[in-house]
């Protein structure tokens, strides 16, 4: 710990400071959509949002490596990627409600293979795993100022409306018929998903962005009574979950995304199991 | 959903239908009405009225189209062809004239929500925001109509199947409805809770009007003054029908929440049947 505090107030290496101000700002986007996520039961959506992104990075890496102009990011990539999957979904979602799972898998393989396969035919380049599980040290100063716009867009949406989104969330039919667009908001729902999925994704990877975008809102769930509360949860769950993940990984030289999602695992199963005993020993007495 | 969000915009475009009596005292008009789903045909030529503060049951068997017709008069489907209109307009116009209690089997238990902000979801218009004090009295009298105060703090996925739908109606009542529709709202429940249920209507016919859907087609509440079935004719199953309803002699009054009356599908009566004597 006193390493970590050190390495903190040390100005030679900013990137420590950098990524526990990217953490906090994170936690508050894990905490408000995770419990979106969760509650509207669209982690699978998320999840096939995300590993669609691989195949925007492999693509604009690709690219780059054959001349195409500098705007052709892997951050343009993803964006791009993210929300053509976005916009997929939510159409066969809309259209044709029987079929989505398929949809949601199919584009999950297809876009990470699309990835590994540009990745592979990219002079160089560094192996998915990286894009996997990211770099939470890698944070940089652009990345913060995104996630802060972001964070204040998603509180200012969710404050403004959260009486409309929640009821769209619980009974979508009563919400229509009380004049709530509940298309629009499931729209704009996926849309900032998609964007905060790629903003999180450049430092602390894809496996942790689905992660971290279930697991504090899930556990929060077992204890939270309505969705304000569950969103707090969350968000506070997040919050010490990527912090002592980080403080964990710097003790013991292990990489932080990893810690952070196998703490956030181990605190929802101790919370999932303890439900399930709670349960039995109810339904015995 | 994206249909529903047309829908307002053409049924407004074809409105102006001659009504038999002034607008504000039809609650439901539907005039020459069709609907189909994109593989079925669900309603072809329906033309049927429900006066102001009338009490109806509808009846059909499984799969007939009750809830598609519920869906059609709450605004949240369109007709295919011909009209419905609540108070002489669409119902995408009379959101805060309608109440609906929909059958809501595919509840989430996980959803964490408290039975107050259940209900308050019923003040809800389009996307404008809630006055909280009018909302904290409006809830405060659905709760009591519905006889659900003491739940109130409650989480909505630890009451029973009778309690929930009854907080269902609390919500559904809470924006003070003209209109009330409801989807079946006793099936699976107890014949207490059912009782109960049909109390908490009994107190709201005459200033309310009530349209419910109901599972049973033999027998419905001694509540109910008029009764539409849906797919009954079997020369014309996409049509609606108002059946006669006499009194039932020997059955108990404890099976179906109350005391009920028999409804004669063997006796067809003319739409303006309910007409005589009103305005």
């Amino acid at each position: 710990m006193n390493g970590f505090l050190q390495a903190l107030a040390n100005p030679a290496v900013p990137f420590v400071r950098n990524a526990l101000i990217g953490s906090v700002l994170a936690a508050f986007l894990f905490g408000v959509l995770g419990s979106l996520v969760t509650v509207r039961r669209i982690a699978g959506l998320a999840g096939a949002i995300s590993h669609t992104v691989l195949g925007g990075i492999g693509l604009a890496l690709f690219l780059a490596s054959r001349g195409a102009p500098k705007w052709v990011s892997p951050m343009l990539g993803a964006l791009v990627f993210a929300i053509f999957a976005a916009f997929l979904i939510s159409l066969v979602s809309l259209k044709a409600k029987q079929r989505e799972d398929t949809v949601i898998n199919a584009l999950w393989a297809v876009g990470m293979s699309l990835g590994v396969v540009f990745l592979a035919k990219t002079p160089g380049y560094a192996d998915p795993m990286s894009y996997l599980f990211g770099n939470i040290l890698l944070v940089t100063k652009q990345d913060l100022y995104l996630l802060a716009a972001l964070d204040v867009v998603v509180l200012l949406l969710v404050v403004r409306y959260y009486r409309h989104i929640e009821a769209a969330s619980f009974d979508e039919e009563f919400a229509a018929t009380k004049g709530v667009p509940v298309t629009t908001v499931y729209l704009v729902l996926l849309l900032v998903i998609a964007v905060a999925i790629v903003l999180l994704q450049t430092f602390v990877g894809i496996v942790m962005v689905i992660a971290m975008l279930t697991l504090p809102a899930g556990t929060a769930g077992y204890f939270s009574r309505n969705l304000a509360g569950m969103m707090v949860n969350a968000t506070l769950l997040s919050l010490v979950f990527s912090v002592s993940g980080l403080v964990a990984s710097w003790h013991f030289d292990l990489p932080a995304g990893a810690v952070i999602v196998l703490l956030s695992g181990a605190v929802f199963i101790a919370f999932s199991a303890g439900k399930v005993f709670a349960g039995r020993r109810l339904a015995k007495s | 959903m994206s249909d529903i969000i047309q829908s307002g915009r053409r049924a407004r475009a074809e409105s102006g239908a001659r009504l038999p009596h002034p607008a504000e005292n039809v609650a439901i008009w539907c005039q020459d009405m069709a609907f189909r789903y994109r593989e079925a045909e669900v309603f072809d030529s329906v033309s049927f009225h429900v006066h102001r503060g009338e009490f109806v049951a509808l009846t059909g068997k499984n799969g007939a189209g009750k809830s598609t017709l519920l869906k059609l008069i709450v605004g949240l489907l369109e007709p295919t062809r011909g009209q419905v209109l609540v108070f002489g307009a669409p119902p995408r116009g009379r959101i805060e004239s309608i109440g609906y209690v929909p059958q809501h089997t595919g509840f989430d238990a996980a959803f964490p929500i408290r039975v107050e902000e259940v209900v308050g979801m019923g003040r809800l218009s389009g996307l404008s925001p809630v006055a909280k004090h009018q909302k904290q009295q409006d809830v405060e009298w659905a709760l009591r109509q519905a006889e659900v105060c003491d739940l109130r703090e409650r989480p909505f996925s630890a009451l029973s199947g009778g309690q929930r739908r009854r907080v269902l109606v609390a919500r559904a009542l809470v924006g003070h409805p003209e209109l009330l529709v409801l989807d079946e709202p006793t099936a699976n429940m107890d014949a207490e809770s059912e009782k109960k249920f049909y109390d908490v209507l009994a107190r709201l016919k005459g200033n309310t009007t009530v349209l419910i859907a109901t599972h049973d087609s033999d027998f419905v509440s001694a509540l109910a003054e008029t009764v539409l079935c849906v797919g009954q004719d079997t020369d014309h199953p996409h049509s609606v029908h108002r059946h006669a309803i006499e009194q039932a002699l020997n059955v108990p009054d404890d099976i179906y929440g109350g005391k009920v009356v028999r409804v004669r599908h063997d006796i067809e009566l003319p739409d303006n049947a309910c007409c005589e004597g009103k305005e």
